[in-house]
């Protein structure tokens, strides 16, 4: 059993090694605000960067990190055609308050909800907040956990060095 | 049994890896480990562990290939820490699944997680920093027969700990969204829902005919049109009496819950209006087990809060009966208006109130019977209530604060299942400014104020953050029970944190004095014991 895991673990790590340069969006149904079903691969930002950001309304570092961004998207979007997609981890609980919180902050951001944490699993994220950014062919470039003041200016030199 | 299955599941994800290295798929995964100290304090109530040390930690692998992929979690308990229960003990692989996707049908077998609804009749979840963890072990469907229907079934049995209990639970759900499914071009979007979850226990009971086949339904609708949304959910758990030994006691009662919400919102503004009624909902994946059993999920309809005063006493759901409202305001002022400023200024209220079922939930049996009345607000007794007002606002390109104001009552008898203790009346203040010092430099400061009589009474708190990102943070907080009516445990809860983040890796470490109570995080609560000591946290992912 002991030998058989470590065997796993010794094959997975190498063949994390030689595919790591190709990571992409696993294929996970999300719900849209209005009640609809969508594959989160099917994001398309015409070969522009794509940001995914996890959040919750009960997430004050995340709230912070996206009404920080919201200050400064229109001229990233001027600039580089970045598009944010953020994925609301609230359960049932507090999934009611998303499209509301969403509008009332004047957020212009794709806003998806992921209530059972399907995509937060699949995507490797234990806590939130969690920033993945994603390149012309939609693969995942940087990563980042959590968020404290001034790490959208490093999020936003990489969306840089990708962008067209 | 276990461990053979174990080993051959492990097998199977050997033989996909090295099938994967000449296809190349994707693997990717996440680690996780909370390592914590523990020195006594009879003061505070410390435990000292006999390891010293005590240690969790998680490695997901997930991999990926076109529509397949397959996983598994590793899970290291040496020993639990003190707050999780001691049935998490050694090491396992404790998750595994395999699931494709073909032409509309995806197939999951081994474990999984999944919901219907909102959860009322069944939500198997996962939440590691809690020691909850009901994943499902057995086989998943979901299937597409056309646009806009959703179709899903499953079967299996529901983790506990390091095992799975006895019961076969067998679900399943239909969704449909109707402008999907007829193509209608209409401002109005439906969906309509339908799920169903039975539970198989065999009845060993000498005395009693138990049923062993319990089921439970729920149907649930959503109207949106414009900023308007309306959804709701019904749903009715057939009799589950427990067997208990004295006849009196066990309760044929159907249970039943309704969930309703009502929200409007458009740019700067945003309402929402809520209730609920649960009477006697509780389901179990055994009959007459503990909490940690619970498979299925009722919200509960009070604002998550994160400030730890706002925290301090919060609600949890009383699944055999209660009745709440709720109602949140969101609003922005704009820009360049009298009080919006230069940058708007937001503004969000909220206020909810829990009270019991009129003479308690539904109750049948030989001997007594009693179904409370639909709606019952005044005079029944008072679960929880909270008021708070929460202000935001940036005032330079330097500074940010918020400031909060809140009134809550919470009825420590009730939910903390505690006798004598009556209701705390509490009110809060808060004030959370942040100052950016120079670029990616910011001290932020938290000044926290509890008022009350009841309970360990007034407490202050304060918070000195101070961030360089993207890399570094130190923290320092002290928690003072000033307010305390026993003078001996008027103490001060002093914590320091540092952490250092780059990229996919985060590494913390801190000391200090927890103080024990109720922990909330991601809308669960337990109670957590009073610790002194040093903690690590590791999380990486790949």
């Amino acid at each position: 059993m002991k030998k058989l895991f470590l065997t796993v673990t010794a094959i997975a790590i190498f063949s994390i090694l030689s595919t790591a340069q190709n990571r992409t969006l696993p294929s996970v149904d999300v719900k849209t605000l209005n009640g609809g079903t969508i594959n989160i691969t099917t994001l398309e930002n015409d070969g522009n960067p794509i940001v995914i950001s996890f959040w919750a309304t009960w997430c004050k570092p995340c709230k912070k990190e996206l009404n920080n961004i919201a200050e400064l998207y229109e001229d990233w979007q001027d600039e580089t055609g970045v598009k944010l997609v953020a994925i609301s981890i609230d359960d049932t609980r507090s999934m009611v308050r998303v499209a509301p919180y969403v509008n009332a902050s004047d957020w212009d951001y794709e806003v998806y909800l992921d209530p059972n944490g399907d995509l937060k699993r699949a995507m490797g994220v234990s806590t939130v907040p969690h920033t993945f950014l994603l390149n012309s062919k939609k693969e995942i470039v940087w990563q980042h956990k959590g968020y404290i003041d001034g790490d959208e200016d490093e999020l936003y030199e990489q969306i840089e060095k990708i962008a067209k | 049994m276990m461990r053979k299955i174990s080993l051959t599941l492990t097998a199977a994800c050997l033989t996909i890896i090295c099938f994967a290295q000449d296809n190349s798929g994707e693997f990717h995964g996440d680690f996780d480990l909370n390592m914590q100290s523990y020195q006594k304090d009879a003061l505070i109530g410390a435990e000292a562990a006999d390891e010293i040390i005590l240690n969790n930690a998680y490695l997901n692998i997930n991999y990926t290939k076109g529509d397949f992929s397959a996983g598994l979690r590793y899970e290291s308990y040496l020993n639990a820490l003190l707050d999780f229960d001691d049935e998490y003990k050694g090491n396992g692989i404790m998750f595994r699944y395999a699931t494709y996707t073909i032409d509309g049908l995806e197939v999951t077998a081994g474990n999984y997680y999944e919901q219907i609804g909102s959860g009322l009749i069944f939500r198997s979840y996962e939440n590691k920093g809690l020691g909850q963890d009901n994943a499902m072990d057995g086989v998943r469907l979901k299937y597409r027969p056309l646009k806009g229907v959703y179709l899903k079934g499953f079967i299996g049995k529901s983790r506990t700990y390091f095992t799975y209990s006895d019961g076969i639970i067998r679900g399943a759900d239909a969704e449909i969204n109707v402008n999907e499914a007829l193509n209608l071009e209409s401002k109005t979007r439906i969906i309509v829902g339908q799920g169903f979850v039975s539970r198989f226990q065999a009845d060993i009971n000498p005395k009693l005919l138990l049923p062993q086949n319990v089921a439970a339904y729920s149907s649930r609708l959503n109207i949106i049109n414009g900023g308007w949304n309306y959804s709701g959910e019904y749903a009715i758990k057939l009799n589950d009496p427990a067997g208990s030994a004295t006849a009196e006691e066990n309760n044929y009662a159907n249970g039943n819950a309704l969930m309703s919400s009502l929200t409007y919102s458009q740019r700067g503004f945003g309402i929402v209006a809520e209730m609920h009624r649960v009477d006697h909902m509780e389901f179990r994946s055994e009959r007459a087990q503990e909490k940690q059993y619970i498979i299925n999920y009722i919200p509960t309809l009070t604002k998550q809060h994160t400030y730890t005063l706002l925290a301090l006493y919060p609600c949890a759901t009383q699944p055999e009966g209660e009745f709440g409202t709720q109602v949140d305001v969101f609003y922005k002022i704009k820009k360049g208006s009298l009080l919006g400023g230069k940058y708007g200024t937001k503004i969000s209220f909220n206020f909810s109130r829990i009270n019991a079922l009129n003479g308690g939930n539904s109750f049948l049996n030989d001997n007594s019977e009693h179904t409370p009345m639909f709606i019952s607000i005044k005079g029944e007794e008072l679960y929880f209530r909270d008021l708070n007002l929460e202000i935001y606002k940036k005032i330079n390109k330097k500074i940010k604060a918020t400031g909060i104001l809140a009134k809550q009552s919470y009825n420590k008898d009730v939910l903390e299942g505690k006798t004598t203790y009556g209701t705390v009346e509490s009110t809060i203040a808060i004030a959370d400014i942040s100052y950016k010092i120079k670029k990616g430099h910011t001290i932020r400061i938290e000044l926290q104020e509890l008022l009350a009589d009841g309970g360990d009474g007034s407490w202050s708190m304060g918070l000195v953050e101070y961030t360089v990102s993207p890399h570094w943070f130190f923290a320092v907080q002290d928690m003072y029970n000033w307010g305390n009516h026993d003078l001996e445990k008027q103490l001060h809860y002093v914590n320091i944190d540092c952490g250092f983040l780059s990229g996919s890796n985060r590494f913390a470490i801190g000391y200090g004095k927890k103080r024990a109570g109720i922990f909330c995080v991601g809308g669960v609560c337990k109670e957590v014991p009073s610790s002194n000591g040093f903690s690590l946290t590791i999380s990486s992912s790949f």
